[in-house]
């Protein structure tokens, strides 16, 4: 156990003195990955950019087919064919991920990122011992670590994220786990490399809610000790809450409002984060307080729409809606939005002040 | 464990004797008799051959004689293609021409088809797959014969390489090349979209992307991750083929005139030679319900999960 501890000290010694320099973990710029199916090229995400901090925690939102995990896919290296990343750029501590070969790509995943995945059930594999699984990805990187110590690591690695008797759940097979606990399995092989950045694909959707609880309350802890960056992708805005320090909200493959947690939950800005939050039960609100449904259905990805994505389910839609895409507006420190409202509200606040707001709102019945 | 064993056996057994009663009766539904040859003997010939071998007595009676025989391992006598040899000692000589052909013959079978399964489906929709594909639909639909005589056409004759028949006495590899090929092929091209179907279904799994997530090598990932769970419809297959192959393919013992089982069983049948059949058969029987025997056992091997008592997860 010392060992693990004593190495986890020195990388999160390591990671806040980046961070303290303003180095950037991960950065993404203007990310564009299109998927050339039969049917014609589907944009999954066009055009991303987020910046990652050393021990950053950031939550990935949105709904099914939004992009998010093809973007994470996109980082690891892992996108299935027909995807493809098509433009822009992704630079981690500096490197140029998308210019490495393929061997360097092995290499880095598993030592320098990690990923995991929505379905523990699913997600290790039914024939091998949970042993041999984990021992494989510290082996894979580490040629000369003997089969022994593996073992010694491996096991180290399960007390860590909480699993009990490890020298006998080694000789398990993954039917043998519960779903929290093959969770917790996939977690000790993501980190058994300690990698600086964990991708975690909506590790808690398919668990039950107190085992939820549990898993993040382990992914808060262990964020803490080895103090690695995280992208938690999720479409529970709950889990945000929970865990991260800022959110990128996806909708059809683009981001449209990005900020600290706080300013995302208490300062929403764009329509659709709006509408995410209002369709979320609530401990707080009234008893008979209904949930508020978006309407309308996603938009179809092989024909999107020239103007904002989300602007034929909007309740604010205006004609520059349907026909330009807006630009990212700065609306606080590190809280941006594409949506123009925003992009009016900025210009009439520019040009008359605090009144600007009552005005827009006439000009978007005029239209 | 050895609960279920001793239950597996003991269905076994019941197994090989059903098919023997259904084989009895089948074999005596056939019109004929062992005596109908270019010179038919005369009535009386035959109903003095009759009764000297047992025929005349009611099928029942013929079959709780044989079962009887058969229990204490004694499988009775050829009366007409070897007259008065021991069926077991006919089935001992002939078995193991066919068996070597075929160990061979599934062998190659099963280490060409698993890796270009794998990688038919590794490079899934490219031309790498395509071709593979069509090969292997040529091999299913395209008779044995059809490929044993292009192979002769082609590779056998004058001043070429391969004999076109088998020569007894000439153990060379090269009496084994032609017929080995065209009796694998089949199970070649079988097993290989066997595989590749399984393997395109192992992955598109999440443990596949856990793997390469982890940086698993491609080859790695999928043979050690992909391959395991593929195995289990490729094993389905084998055991029972294995049974087969090994007893003989009639068509290539036919074409290449190898005195194999497979080809003396057919004869047999086609000399009413009662004894044969039911030997052969029993024989092939048996061999058949060990390999699925084996499958079962095996399946239990490659993936933990199965509970073989239970009879499922």
């Amino acid at each position: 156990m010392d060992n693990v501890q004593q190495h986890d000290k020195e990388l999160h010694d390591a990671a806040h003195e980046r961070d303290a320099q303003g180095e950037k973990l991960l950065e993404v710029k203007d990310l564009h990955v299109s998927f050339f199916t039969p049917a014609g090229e589907v944009k999954a995400v066009g055009g991303i950019s987020y910046e990652l901090g050393y021990g950053e925690v950031m939550g990935i939102v949105g709904e099914s087919g939004s992009g998010k995990s093809q973007e994470a896919y996109a980082i690891m290296g892992l996108l299935q064919s027909p995807g493809k990343v098509i433009g822009g750029s992704i630079t981690f501590e500096g490197e140029d991920v998308l210019a490495k070969t393929r061997e360097e790509m092995t290499e880095f995943r598993g030592t320098r990122a990690a990923m995991i995945f929505q379905n523990p059930m699913t997600s290790l594999n039914p024939v091998y011992t949970v042993g041999n699984q984990l021992i494989e990805a510290l082996r894979t990187h580490d040629k000369k670590i003997s089969k022994k110590e593996a073992a010694r690591r491996a096991m180290e690695m399960l007390e860590l994220v909480g699993i009990n008797n490890v020298a006998k759940r080694m000789k398990q097979y993954p039917h043998e786990f519960s779903g929290g606990m093959r969770q917790r399995v996939m977690i000790a092989m993501g980190l058994i490399c300690h990698p600086k950045l964990l991708i975690a694909d909506e590790p808690t959707t398919a668990l039950d809610v107190t085992i939820q609880a549990q898993i993040l309350e382990l992914m808060k802890d262990l964020q803490k000790k080895t103090h690695m960056g995280i992208i938690f992708i999720t479409h529970n805005l709950g889990v945000v809450a929970e865990i991260c320090d800022k959110v990128s909200v996806m909708y059809a493959g683009k981001i449209v409002e990005q900020g600290a947690v706080n300013d995302i939950f208490y300062k929403p800005s764009h329509p659709y984060t709006l509408g995410l939050l209002r369709s979320m039960p609530r401990v707080d609100a009234d008893e008979h307080e209904r949930l508020i449904p978006i309407e309308g259905t996603p938009v179809d990805m092989l024909n999107p729409p020239d103007g904002c994505p989300f602007a034929p389910r909007c309740e604010h839609c205006m004609k520059i809606c349907l026909q330009k895409m807006p630009p990212h507006v700065e609306i606080g420190e590190g809280h941006k939005s594409a949506c123009w409202l925003r992009v009016l509200e900025k210009k009439k606040g520019e040009a008359f002040g605090a009144e600007g707001g009552a005005e827009e709102r006439q000009s978007k019945k005029e239209d | 464990m050895p609960k279920y064993i001793v239950k597996r056996v003991f269905m076994a057994l019941l197994t090989v004797l059903i098919v023997a009663c259904i084989t009895f009766f089948l074999m005596h539904a056939i019109p004929g008799n062992p005596w109908l040859s270019d010179k038919t003997p005369s009535e009386t010939v035959i109903k003095a051959l009759n009764e000297k071998y047992g025929l005349d007595k009611p099928l029942h009676v013929q079959l709780g004689k044989y079962l009887g025989n058969m229990l204490r391992g004694d499988f009775g006598k050829s009366i007409k293609m070897q007259k008065n040899r021991e069926v077991a000692t006919i089935i001992a000589e002939k078995f193991p021409v066919s068996a070597k052909i075929g160990a061979i013959a599934i062998l190659w079978a099963v280490i060409v088809a698993v890796p270009l399964g794998c990688l038919s489906a590794y490079k899934r929709a490219t031309w790498i797959d395509s071709t593979l594909r069509v090969i292997c639909t040529i091999g299913i639909s395209m008779p044995g014969f059809v490929v044993a005589t292009v192979l002769l056409l082609t590779l056998t004759g004058q001043g070429k390489f391969f004999p076109t028949t088998w020569n007894v006495n000439d153990p060379s590899w090269r009496n084994y090349v032609l017929p080995c090929l065209s009796l694998g092929f089949y199970p070649m091209c079988y097993l290989a979209r066997q595989t590749r179907t399984a393997m395109l279904d192992a992955i598109n799994q999440e443990y596949i992307k856990t793997a390469r997530a982890k940086g698993l090598k491609t080859g790695k990932t999928i043979f050690k991750h992909a391959l395991r769970n593929a195995l289990i419809p490729v094993i389905t297959y084998l055991g029972p083929q294995v049974a087969f192959t090994l007893c003989g393919g009639f068509v290539v013992e036919k074409v290449f005139s190898i005195p194999g089982l497979g080809q003396y069983f057919v004869m047999s049948i086609q000399a009413r030679d009662y004894p044969v059949i039911m030997g052969t058969t029993i024989f092939l029987a048996t061999f058949i319900v060990i390999m699925n025997l084996v499958v079962d056992l095996l399946y239990k091997v490659v993936d933990p999960r199965i509970n073989l008592e239970k009879g499922g997860n």
